[in-house]
Parts: structure tokens; sequence; C-alpha cells
């Protein structure tokens, strides 16, 4: 694994001046993708928070080329790219970088239709489990309970299994990873790197103002979100599905996942269900489904 | 053999699958529509059987299908698409992504009817619904113009001077499915078509970022621009199609066509197949005496003003035929024609009729008889044919 000295002295394609928040995951995922891929890279960006963190036009806080499109399409329109640098010979990554709005709910169809032809793009969801550049709104990503500005009172639904959607199209590589840990992100983009075909990475991206919570707490909500179970760390490759992480020393049996209101507390998106009144049915709700969730992760993974 | 310049009798369909060919398209991504369908099967195969190098997409949607050409064309690759009507209308917002990214693909539309009710046959509507985007817009009459319309396309699109994208329309069946003699260009195509050299690119060796956040002062500047190249694109076309008739031996007069209009005292006004089936309604009506022209609209965008003004100016009476109508408004053709007689004071009566609507066919008896009745002052200003009867 990179040590994250090393990582802080690689050259950041990610610019100085940007526009992202402060405490913003963007930074961090973003940041360390592109030091994991190098300038060879295409971006291909839908609308979402990264539309803006790259500053006002005519100029721009990230140094690879990069096409901004509708929201539908970052999966399609990379799509095109990779036919054509095909046809260039060209070596270079197509990244796809799109928000979990873009993945989960509109750009669905598309992400399916590239990963089912395996065209050779990198798919990088960063999600926030909302909707944040248009201002906190409900996604397939939301979890169950979240206020969200279009859930004021939580939301009725858990969230969506991207990665599993991504596995049952047998790609060659998805992995999950958390803002939490920058350095097993730059190893699954870096491995991602090296294959050919439709890859995935789901990074939870933990957002101080969508999630409610002071903005030096993002590396904090990014690990307790490993540690209580409410994402889980793997990789899927040649078939084979794996743990990684605090979530592979659980599936080992060498830890155990921490309560989840331990990482529910911090956030001000679940206050509700702590006052005025204890919500247990709804946080006894989530346990549940975290503890049958993995359950059912176990059965399929090789640990 | 595949290349050489030489007349085939095929399908309009067919004749785009050549023009693609011979203009050397690089990657073609397409979703099958009823009628455009033969044109993506038509270049799948091309590309397997090894007689063009491109790669074929074969997306999920006509949305990613645009959306992946216009990836490709941002690399800097010449790309194509096809589709037509409820298929055109869901790519209808990646239509704004070519245009504004000034990104110079070429696309076929197979122009037919938009459900409800389940209708395959020809309509304009389709494509007049992206006629303010900034796409260079031409509508072929026969299958020998679908194929060179297609090639003058790729040129005017990838000028410099416009880097707008283009859509060539065919009507369903008449046109797609109907066969037909024309000449195709082979391996002679790109000498009237050059390399593809974009104006920008995705080039790790030189970034570029497409399309982030703008002011909206400096977003009206790049509009303006958009502004300028399409109007600008009119003389690129003109000096095209001369060059496109001396080495391929064609006589395209421009963006119109017209006919016998040199004396006419009326003149039809209408485009596509029923823009070519008016002339043999002027041939009837000038045996019974009726000094009648007809002008064709090949390209549509940019809207050639000044040469319709050129011909108008003489006439008393304008009869226009839409295959579409803009409902709760006018015609498409007369709201585009209405601000130009306006603004050149030209002292014309105008009909406007909606013929041919659904993919009803249109001959020249039924453009004669609305004809005749306009001039003798019978027809309303705004008439759907046939609608006395219904």
């Amino acid at each position: 694994m990179v040590a994250i000295r090393d990582l802080a002295k690689m050259e950041d394609l990610l610019l100085k001046g940007n526009a992202a928040c402060a405490g913003c995951p963007i930074g961090i995922a973003l940041r360390t993708t592109l030091k994991a891929l190098g300038k060879k890279t295409i971006m291909f960006v839908p609308a979402c928070c990264t539309s803006v963190v790259q500053g006002i036009g005519p100029g721009a806080a990230i140094s690879v080329p990069l096409f901004n499109t509708a929201f539908e399409t970052a999966a399609s329109v990379a799509s095109g790219a990779a036919a054509a640098a095909e046809i260039l010979g060209k070596d270079v990554t197509i990244l796809a970088w799109a928000g979990d709005g873009g993945t989960y709910d509109i750009g669905l169809q598309a992400i399916s239709g590239a990963a089912e032809r395996g065209d050779n793009v990198l798919y990088i969801c960063y999600n926030n489990q909302m909707y944040s550049n248009t201002g906190i709104q409900r996604s397939g990503a939301t979890p169950l309970g979240a206020w969200t500005t279009t859930t004021w009172t939580g939301k009725t639904e858990h969230m969506k299994d991207m990665g599993m959607i991504l596995i049952a199209h047998r790609v060659p590589y998805v992995a999950t990873a958390s803002v939490g840990y920058p350095d097993d992100i730059y190893d699954k983009v870096r491995k991602a790197k090296e294959k050919k075909g439709f890859r995935y990475i789901d990074i939870l991206a933990p957002c101080p103002p969508g999630w409610r919570f002071p903005s030096d707490m993002t590396i904090r909500l990014g690990r307790l979100a490993i540690e209580t179970g409410f994402w889980l760390l793997y990789e899927y490759e040649d078939g084979e599905l794996r743990f990684n992480g605090y979530t592979k020393l659980v599936a080992e049996g060498k830890k155990e996942f921490k309560p989840v209101e331990e990482f529910l507390r911090l956030q001000d998106r679940f206050r509700h269900l702590f006052e005025p009144k204890r919500r247990d049915d709804i946080l006894e709700e989530i346990q549940r489904w975290i503890k049958e969730r993995f359950e059912w992760y176990l059965s399929l993974a090789k640990i | 053999m595949m290349s050489e310049r030489k007349v085939i009798i095929d399908t309009g369909n067919s004749a785009v699958a050549y023009a693609v060919k011979d203009a050397e398209a690089k990657v073609i991504a397409a979703y099958p529509i009823t009628p455009q369908t033969t044109i993506v099967e038509k270049i799948a195969q091309f590309i397997e059987y090894g007689e063009m190098d491109a790669k074929m997409i074969r997306v999920e949607s006509e949305h990613s299908a645009m959306a992946a050409i216009i990836g490709s064309e941002a690399m800097g690759v010449r790309s194509f698409t096809a589709t037509s009507s409820h298929g055109l209308a869901l790519m209808h917002e990646m239509l704004w992504y070519a245009a504004n990214a000034r990104l110079p693909v070429v696309m076929a539309v197979a122009n037919r009817t938009l459900g409800p009710p389940w209708n395959i046959w020809a309509d304009w509507g389709d494509a007049m619904a992206d006629r303010d985007i900034g796409w260079i817009i031409s509508w072929a009459a026969n299958n020998q113009e679908v194929y060179d319309f297609t090639l003058i396309s790729y040129r005017v699109a990838e000028d410099k001077r416009v880097a707008l994208p283009a859509m060539v329309n065919l009507e369903a069946f008449v046109l797609t499915h109907t066969s037909m003699p024309f000449e195709i260009c082979g391996k002679e195509a790109r000498e009237f078509l050059p390399e593809y050299d974009p104006i920008w690119k995705l080039d790790p060796d030189d970034p570029v970022i497409m399309g982030n956040i703008f002011s909206p002062a400096d977003t009206m500047k790049l509009r303006w621009d958009m502004w300028e190249s399409i109007k600008r694109a009119r003389k690129v076309i003109l000096g095209a199609i001369q060059e496109y008739n001396e080495m391929f031996n064609r006589d395209y007069e421009g963006l119109i066509k017209t006919y016998r209009m040199d004396d006419a005292d009326y003149a039809i006004v209408s485009m596509g197949t029923i823009g070519e089936e008016a002339e043999v309604a002027v041939d009837a009506l000038r045996e019974e005496g009726l000094k009648v022209g007809a002008i064709r609209i090949n390209f549509f965008r940019p809207f050639p003003r000044e040469d319709l003004v050129n011909v108008l100016n003489s006439v008393s009476r304008i009869i226009i035929i839409e295959r579409s109508a803009s409902l709760g408004a006018y015609g498409q053709i007369l709201q585009d024609l209405g601000p130009t007689i306006l603004l050149e004071k030209l002292q014309v009566d105008v009909n406007d009729v909606f013929m041919g609507i659904g993919g009803t066919d249109v001959s020249y008896e039924d453009i004669v008889n609305v004809v005749k009745r306009a001039i003798k002052g019978e027809l309303k200003t705004l008439y759907w044919y046939g609608s006395e009867n219904w």
C-alpha cells in the first residue's frame, strides 16, 4: 500500500484555488485519483459538484483534459472517447468521474450499456449519497433515515447497491473505497488503471454541508462508515469478491463492527433519529440492514 | 473495387451509409429505430466485412448514441450517427452539447412522425424541434442528394469558419426505403473532404477543459460566436457546393433549388420530396398557362434568407407546403420566411398549406389542386389539406 507521506509528495493535478468547499471529499478523492492515474488521463464529468470545483471558466483548476457533459452521459461520452482513443492508438486513461446522482440514478442506463459492451472506461463514482450540487436532494444512494431537502423527515428506503449491479455485469474490476483511506483509493485506482475494459470504483465521500458535520471531520466519518459496516470495502476482480481494510478484519473475525450510532450521531442529517424523540424503529432497521447486507456479502466473498 | 466512383441503384438509407464510408468516419454510434435501421445495418456490414475501417458502438439508446459521438469527436475523430423521430427527441439534450462544444458531428435523420399514435411514416416534425440549436440542417429530395449532402455536411461542419454539427434529413420510406440510381464518389470523396483538423480536442499533451462554469457575459459571447459562425456557413456551403459540382459533375444551385422561377408570378416553397413533387406540379400548371415556379429549400439552417428574397421579390403569391406544423402558430417554413417577407418589405400574399403530415402521400395532383385554389383566392391563409372534409 502506498504511504500517505509519498502520496503527499506526488504532483498535484487538482490545483490550488479550486472551488471546493472546506472539507470537501472531492479534494481528497480526485486529488488521489489523479495522482494514481497521472497526466495521460482524460476526464468526462457530468453535472455534479466537480463541475463547480473546476472553478469559473475560461480558467480551470484541473490540469488534465476534461469534458463537462450532460447529467446522464458520463459513461456514454466516455465510451465514444474510448473508441476514439483506440482508433488513434492513444495510451490514455478514459476516466468518467461522476457523483452518485449521475451514477445510481440518471446515468445508470448508460453505465449498464458501457459495462455490457466492455468499453475501455474507468468509471469512478464519488458518492456523497445525495444530489449535493443542486442542494442536497435525495438520490438512489441516500441511506434510510437521512434528511435531505426532498426527504425532510428522513428517507424511507435503503440505498441502492451500485457495486453489486456492476458485479452482475461481470466487468473486470469493481471496488469500493472511502475518502477516509486515501491510500486505499490510490491503490485501487492504480490497479484499475492497469486493467482493460469497463472498471468501476465507488468512493464513499462524506460531505460536510450535505451530511451536516463540521468540515474537519471528513476523514473521521469516512473511517467510521467502514468501522461500523455502514459502507463495505471490497474488490471484485477475476470473478472473485474480496474484502479489504477494516471490513476484511471483521470478515476474518479479528474485529467487530462498531454500533452504527457512532457514525450516525456525528451527522445532523440523522439528528431527527435521536431528538426530540429517539427513533429506535429506524435505528434498529439500519443496524439490521448492515448485518443482513454484510452476511449476504460474506456468503459471496472469498474473504 | 468497392471504392470506385460509380452509379448504383439503392435506397436513401444505403446512400447515407455509402457517404459515411466514403467520408471515412471512424466512430459510429447508433441505436435502432425504424426507418433509420438499414443505415446502421449497412455500416455495421461495411465494418465487419472489412470494407470500412471504423469502430461501431452499439449503444443502448439514442441519447447515448449522440453522447458517444460527442466523446469521439471531442478526441478529434470524425464520427457519425443516424436516428429518427422518437430517437431524435430522446437525444435532443445532446444536440445542444454537440453544437455548443463546437463539435462537427454529422447525423442522418430519417424524418418520421412522433407518436402517439404509432406511425412510422414521413413527417418533418422530428427535425423541426431541433432547428434553433445551431446545427447545419439540410433536407434531401432524392438519394443523390442524400449521398451528396452527407459529404457536403462533413465538409461544411468541419470547416474552421463554421465548426458546428450538421444534420441531413431524408423522409421516412419515401427516401429511406426507396431505391433509385445515384452516383457514389468512392475514394475520390476524400479529395473533396480533407482530414478532420479540429479547432480543439481532448489531448493530454495540450490539456483543455471544455464547458466548465462560465459567466453570463462570457456565455453570451460564445452564443454570438455561434450566431456568426452559422451565418458564415452560408458562404462556406456555397463554396463547398461549387467545388463539389466541379469535382463530381453535379449542378446544385446552392442553399435552395429553383424551378421555372424566371418569369413566375406564383411560387411554391417547400422542402424534401414534396419540394421535388412540386416541380412536377409546376409543369402541369404551366401547361394550363399559369406562371408558377417552385423553390426547394435544401439548407434550412442557415436559413437561406438572401437566396429566397432574390427569387421571391417578383412574385405576387407564395404557396408554402409544409410537412410539419408548429402547433399554435404556423408552419415552420412560414415562421422563418414570414419575418424575411416583413423585413424585406415584399408585397406578397401567402398561403401556408399543411400536406403530407403523418406520412400521407402528396401527389403532384394534390399540389396542382392547392395552387389553383390559392391563385383564385379560395384558400385560407393557413390551410390543412383536406380538412374541409374532416
